[in-house]
């Protein structure tokens, strides 16, 4: 059981190429830190795929384990985990995010 | 329901793990559920970002899990603390300059 929702998350995160698992939805956040996510992935105006964590409880100890990363939200670019909301902020302040969602992109 | 959390309880959980670290850890809104914790440690040299808070994480183990509801982490190296501060004053002249 365990296996096949972590099976499922891999699916998910090798088939998106940016994917941000999240609480509430990029619309409608329902924590801060997910809603600053948000901002920053809408500022590149790129698509993106997201997954409401609080809609699944397998899957929101799931993607825990997965990356073995405490907290959510966590963001996937090309299949790799980038970090949570600060990593994703300082990165953004740093210019460091753009190249990997332009490289997302082409 | 467990305790809630003291920013003192995750400064010295923090400190265990990394005892040669300079931290401070604020209550973002006085509730004891929302925390910011600056950790500067020669440990972070040549740690990606995600490795550097998974050490943070480590050190607060369960504590994560159950007593804290929110933590944002800013982690540096002795040295990006010295450029992000020279970056700083920098913008400050700039500004005054202006």
């Amino acid at each position: 059981m365990a296996d096949a929702i972590q099976a499922k998350i891999d699916e998910q995160v090798k088939k998106n190429k940016i994917i941000l698992y999240m609480k509430g939805t990029p619309s409608f956040p329902m924590c801060g830190f997910s809603a600053a996510t948000i901002q920053v992935l809408d500022s590149y105006n790129v698509a993106y795929e997201s997954v409401n964590v609080l809609d699944d409880p397998a899957i929101r100890e799931g993607i825990k384990r997965y990356s073995n990363w405490p907290t959510v939200p966590q963001l996937y670019i090309n299949g790799e985990f980038v970090g949570g909301c600060d990593i994703v902020r300082e990165m953004h302040a740093k210019g460091e995010l753009e190249p990997l969602i332009l490289a997302a992109q082409g | 329901m467990p305790a809630p959390i003291t920013a003192e309880e995750i400064e010295s959980m923090i400190l265990t793990a990394l005892p040669d670290a300079r931290i401070q850890v604020h209550d973002t809104t006085g509730g004891g559920d929302h925390y910011e914790a600056i950790i500067v440690s020669p440990a972070f040299v040549g740690k990606t970002r995600v490795n550097r808070h998974r050490m943070i994480y480590g050190a607060l183990q369960d504590a994560m899990k159950e007593r804290i509801h929110a933590l944002a982490l800013i982690t540096m190296t002795p040295e990006e603390l010295q450029q992000e501060q020279a970056s700083q004053i920098v913008n400050i002249q700039s500004a005054k300059n202006r």
